[in-house]
């Protein structure tokens, strides 16, 4: 069998799934974007009976509905500072912990990665609820807080439903996403390079800017795009952890469907975020992309 | 006075003895070799030199300063490794640079000193290469240029040319004392390889379980091995044990069982009734159908096995009593390029009496 005959073979059963589950979906989505919204939710229909009543056909108005109204920018805009903000703050929590992971003896690394990925084990929305708690009033936690921001003279403050909730939150869920592939990459650094380093002047400091942190640029792109991107659309956690004023663009894209019920202007706000997502992964392929043959 | 200076130093791990009390004294400008084989302390040893492991006991002198403290980004030693961690994410010219930009040297100085050293390697345009894309001759290169650029004290090298082919290890050895000899800096090599050191060394430390067996100079350390290890483990050896049957002035003869007596001049050491062991190399000994008359040692036997090399092949011979000998005959003997024995011709050794070493146990 050719090797052109095998590649086709291998890649042949995701290629079709890709076009079945995502391609297809996708496609659909830009068709309801152009459509109008049906009577009683759904779409109306794309080819009228003639009734001058009827509302049938294609139109745009989705998009300048999206474009009109600065309020839908400013929520994209405000989604975006919060992914930003998530993925920084998973990075500044990983990388430490990756390090550690990759530098520990080599028998006590696999245990360590499954504790990152215990967390899976369990359902996400109980996790969520989880945070519901620690987060509470009541809490040992919340008081803790309190304590410590009073004893700088601040006022005390509810945390739960607060847009520090909904940080704390992202970060919590986001943050295996990143150690991973960080840990995947740290793990391969070749120790003799730290040492080449030292030996030739380097302090700690020199030795992490000038080594390590250049050659883990991949796995800092690789986890910063897993971060960021789920990060961007995601509405369970401010619609659990977060108050009225945290309302993000995942969330009005779930309204839209189901509560608004305007299929077509869900989908201009679907398509627009799955722009940005394959914007920033095709960017952190790019920056991530192996420089190295 | 002395550059480097080890003073008994000692380093165990757990039960293991890695390095027993070892001192030695390196001087300026020498071509410095610890050889032995592997686990025998010369990487412990060259690691505690550069700064990454610390004595349990003892004390390492750099110029008369102690480095007990001195991490090893602050001392003035720089090291070639084996696998020459060339760093992957930087140009040849950058990897160059690094120890200049680390001691904070002016940028301006930087590109000519980083071309000067690449012309010192003959890597002249190389500057904007990745070491992937370099052959494993280049990146050992890149790494001493690297590690010689700002001008250190001491260069360690730990096995530099292991990875390198026959041919271009034989090149990069020329460089090397080359190298060495302009730049003026001290090196001190790490090797398992004996020929490697005895190309290259000014002296050589046999290394074996944490101790110096023997420091001298390559022609004294193969000619003259002060125990049957030096003597095993540099180059082909006949290792032929005895007692001492007479011994008068600084002649001797030794009872060699399944050979027969042997006699010995100029070798100290053995008095009658003493048990030893004749050191002789195979090179030394002649074989043949007609010995030269110089041959004051003669035996007879057959030939059991040998090994042609090309420029020379070396013959097992079992002699009448058993004992096997090991003989290098030269192929560029005259007569004899063409004409090789056989296993199982009948032939006789022989060798001078003072072509081999005796070691008294």
């Amino acid at each position: 069998m050719s090797t052109r005959v095998q590649k086709w073979i291998l890649s042949g059963p995701p290629l079709l799934y890709l076009l079945v589950f995502f391609a297809v979906p996708v496609g659909i989505m830009v068709v309801a974007s152009f459509r109008y919204a049906g009577e009683f939710g759904g779409l109306a229909p794309l080819f009228g009976t003639g009734d001058p009543d009827e509302v049938a056909g294609l139109t745009v108005e989705s998009y300048q509905r999206f474009f009109d109204d600065r309020i839908y920018l400013e929520l994209f805009a405000k989604s975006f500072v919060y992914a930003v903000l998530t993925t920084v703050a998973c990075l500044a929590c990983a990388y430490p912990l990756s390090l550690m992971i990759a530098r520990s003896p080599k028998k006590s690394r696999d245990l360590l990665v499954l504790l990152v990925i215990l967390p899976f084990w369990s359902n996400f929305l109980i996790r969520v609820y989880a945070w519901m708690i620690i987060l509470g009033p009541q809490s040992l936690f919340t008081r803790a807080f309190n304590g410590l921001t009073g004893a700088f003279g601040l006022e005390p403050m509810p945390l739960l439903f607060s847009p520090i909730a909904v940080l704390i939150g992202l970060v919590y869920v986001h943050l295996p996403f990143m150690v991973l592939p960080l840990y995947a990459n740290l793990e391969k650094h070749d120790p003799a390079l730290l040492d080449a380093a030292q030996d030739l002047g380097a302090n700690a400091w020199q030795r992490f800017w000038r080594i390590t942190f250049p050659l883990s640029l991949p796995g800092v792109y690789a986890g910063a795009a897993l971060v960021f991107i789920p990060a961007l659309g995601i509405f369970a956690i401010p619609d659990l952890l977060g108050g009225t004023d945290s309302m993000l663009i995942g969330n009005l894209v779930k309204q839209q469907f189901l509560d608004a019920r305007d299929w077509p202007f869900g989908s201009v706000l679907s398509i627009v975020l799955t722009a940005a997502a394959i914007l920033f992964a095709g960017l952190a392929a790019w920056f991530g992309r192996p420089k190295r043959a | 006075m002395a550059l480097l200076e080890i003073r008994n130093v000692t380093r165990r791990f757990g039960d293991f003895l890695a390095v027993d009390d070892v001192s030695l004294s390196i001087g300026t400008g020498e071509f410095f070799t610890l050889l032995g084989p592997s686990g025998c302390g010369k990487t412990t040893l060259l690691r505690m030199i550069a700064g990454f492991d610390a004595p349990d006991g003892g004390e390492i002198v750099l110029d008369g300063q102690s480095m007990t403290d001195v991490p090893p980004e602050a001392r003035n030693i720089h090291t070639v490794f084996q696998s020459y961690a060339l760093f992957p994410h930087m140009t040849v010219a950058d990897n160059i640079a690094f120890p200049l930009r680390m001691a904070k040297c002016p940028a301006a100085d930087i590109t000519p000193r980083v071309k000067e050293a690449l012309d010192d390697v003959s890597l002249a345009g190389m500057e904007k290469r990745f070491p992937h894309e370099l052959s494993g001759g280049q990146r050992q290169r890149v790494a001493v240029a690297r590690a010689l650029i700002s001008r250190p004290k001491l260069l360690l090298l730990d096995e530099p040319l292991a990875a390198l082919d026959a041919k271009l290890k034989e090149r990069m050895q020329l460089e090397l004392i080359t190298l060495q000899k302009e730049v003026g800096i001290t090196f001190v090599y790490v090797t398992h390889d004996q020929e490697e050191a005895l190309a290259l060394s000014h002296r050589i430390a046999v290394m074996n379980k944490g101790r110096v067996e023997q420091l001298d100079d390559p022609p004294t350390i193969y000619s003259f091995p002060k125990n049957r290890f030096v003597a095993d483990f540099i180059g082909e050896c006949n290792l032929l044990d005895g007692t001492v049957a007479s011994q008068a002035g600084d002649a001797m003869t030794l009872d060699v069982p399944g050979l027969g007596s042997v006699r010995i001049v100029g070798s100290p050491g053995g008095s009658p009734g003493a048990a030893g062991t004749l050191a002789l190399r195979p090179e030394k000994v002649s074989i043949g159908r007609e010995l030269p008359a110089d041959c004051a040692n003669r035996f007879h036997g057959r030939v059991f096995d040998y090994l042609y090399t090309g420029d020379v092949t070396l013959y097992i011979v079992e002699v009448e009593g058993g004992q096997r000998v090991e003989v290098m005959l030269p192929n560029s003997a005259v007569g004899r390029s063409s004409k090789f024995f056989e296993p199982g011709d009948g032939v006789q050794v022989g060798w001078r009496d003072d072509a081999g070493h005796f070691l008294p146990d």
